[in-house]
């Protein structure tokens, strides 16, 4: 306990405008990602509308949950976990992209491309 | 034993440092962040594998949702998260009448969130838009065309429509532009008697009307085990607000605020996700 600096916690006071920044960023994304349902992308709807998701998510991450600041030992440990669940979703979309089951009587299975 | 004299009364006697305990606790929560993730990661892959099975289910679904209900409560959630974050803030700074404030107000949209939820359940339930055998839409006594398509023809324990006379003639031409938005769909399938005809967009549209109660089961399961976490992050509000209030937090003692704003933003994180994957299906 000599050491008293190294003994308290690290702390780091986000600024207040970075926060409502931050915000009034995720806000407007939300307009975005309703905005661009109205406009035919095909297949890549989905993925536009999952990758504003996914940056939405970081900012949330990284400026509310501190984890821009923090050890990185927090930041190895969630993406692990967000990693895991990417496999398993890729891996069974992968899966089921296998079997085409007829699921509409007398026609050919209604298949997403 | 004996706590030394710099030993503070937050500090947990069996940490060394408070800089010990405030980083096993950050840690102690992001494991559990990660279990909750894991938790929510098998319910999207649950919803991965039957959007990719049957897209028409999940089209003809989301038209029952109200995009405007679903986009209020997103921005009211992000409202909460600024909230929460201004909270730590305010704890890190020790300003304990901010700190109040900032939680009082993250609780107050945390309810706004489920008046909505509340308003949204109530007109699926009313409309006898339930789960598997329970679904049972009755357009007829919802009247004011709450429900967007009208699927009293087709009661779900029906037969199976005949097939349509002319499901797709060769050649058809392109769809009318009016059906821009169904999915695209191709033909994968042999069948006995040759290639067994594509599902134009209107049978597509049909089928996925008929089997829209797969999408009230993802939608209640998903949103409902959601809602459950907004509950239980407001007790984790309502306990730190009450802490907050008999002084038990300082600049130098402010991890447990932290703890809570961290689960409250990854609840935030999760409707960020099911709110384009359930409201916003294109």
């Amino acid at each position: 306990m000599e050491n008293h600096a190294a003994a308290e916690p690290h702390v780091h006071v986000v600024p207040l405008r970075l926060l409502l920044g931050v915000g009034a960023l995720l806000i407007v994304l939300t307009g975005v990602t309703v905005g661009v349902t109205y406009v035919d992308l095909g297949r890549l709807n989905v993925v536009v509308a999952l990758a504003i998701a996914v940056v939405k998510a970081t900012f949330v991450a990284l400026y509310f949950m501190h984890l821009r600041w923090d050890r990185p030992l927090n930041a190895v440990v969630f993406l692990t976990a967000l990693g895991c669940v990417v496999l398993f979703v890729l891996l069974a979309i992968l899966d089921t992209g296998q079997y085409h089951t007829d699921r509409i009587p007398d026609h050919a299975p209604a298949v997403h491309r | 034993m004996s706590h030394a004299p710099d030993h503070p009364a937050h500090l947990a006697h069996h940490y060394e440092t408070p800089r010990q305990q405030f980083e096993a606790g950050k840690l102690g929560m992001w494991l559990f962040l990660v279990t909750e993730v894991l938790l929510f990661g098998g319910l999207f892959c649950w919803y991965a594998v039957y959007r990719a099975n049957q897209p028409e289910v999940f089209l003809a679904g989301h038209r029952y949702l109200d995009k405007s209900l679903g986009g209020l409560n997103t921005i009211v959630l992000i409202v909460s998260s600024v909230t929460m974050a201004l909270a730590v803030r305010a704890a890190q700074l020790g300003n304990r009448r901010a700190l109040l404030g900032f939680l009082a107000a993250t609780f107050l949209f945390a309810c706004c969130f489920l008046g909505v939820k509340y308003v949204e359940y109530s007109h699926k339930i009313r409309d006898g838009l339930l789960p598997g055998r329970h679904f049972q839409p009755a357009a007829e006594k919802t009247g004011a065309g709450r429900v967007p398509v009208a699927p009293a023809d087709a009661p779900p324990d029906a037969p199976p429509a005949p097939a349509p006379a002319d499901p797709a003639p060769a050649g058809a031409p392109a769809p009318p532009p009016g059906a821009a938005d169904a999915p695209r769909l191709v033909p994968s399938a042999a069948g006995p008697e040759g290639l067994a005809p594509p599902p134009t967009r209107e049978v597509a549209a049909e089928a996925g009307r008929k089997s829209v109660h797969l999408f009230f089961g993802i939608y209640f399961v998903m949103t409902g085990l959601h809602g459950l976490h907004v509950i239980a992050g407001m007790i984790v509000i309502a306990w730190l607000f009450f802490r907050a209030r008999r002084g038990a937090f300082s600049p130098s003692y402010w991890l447990p605020v932290d703890l809570g704003g961290l689960y409250w933003h990854l609840v935030d994180v999760i409707w960020i996700f099911l709110f384009p994957l359930l409201y916003l299906i294109h």
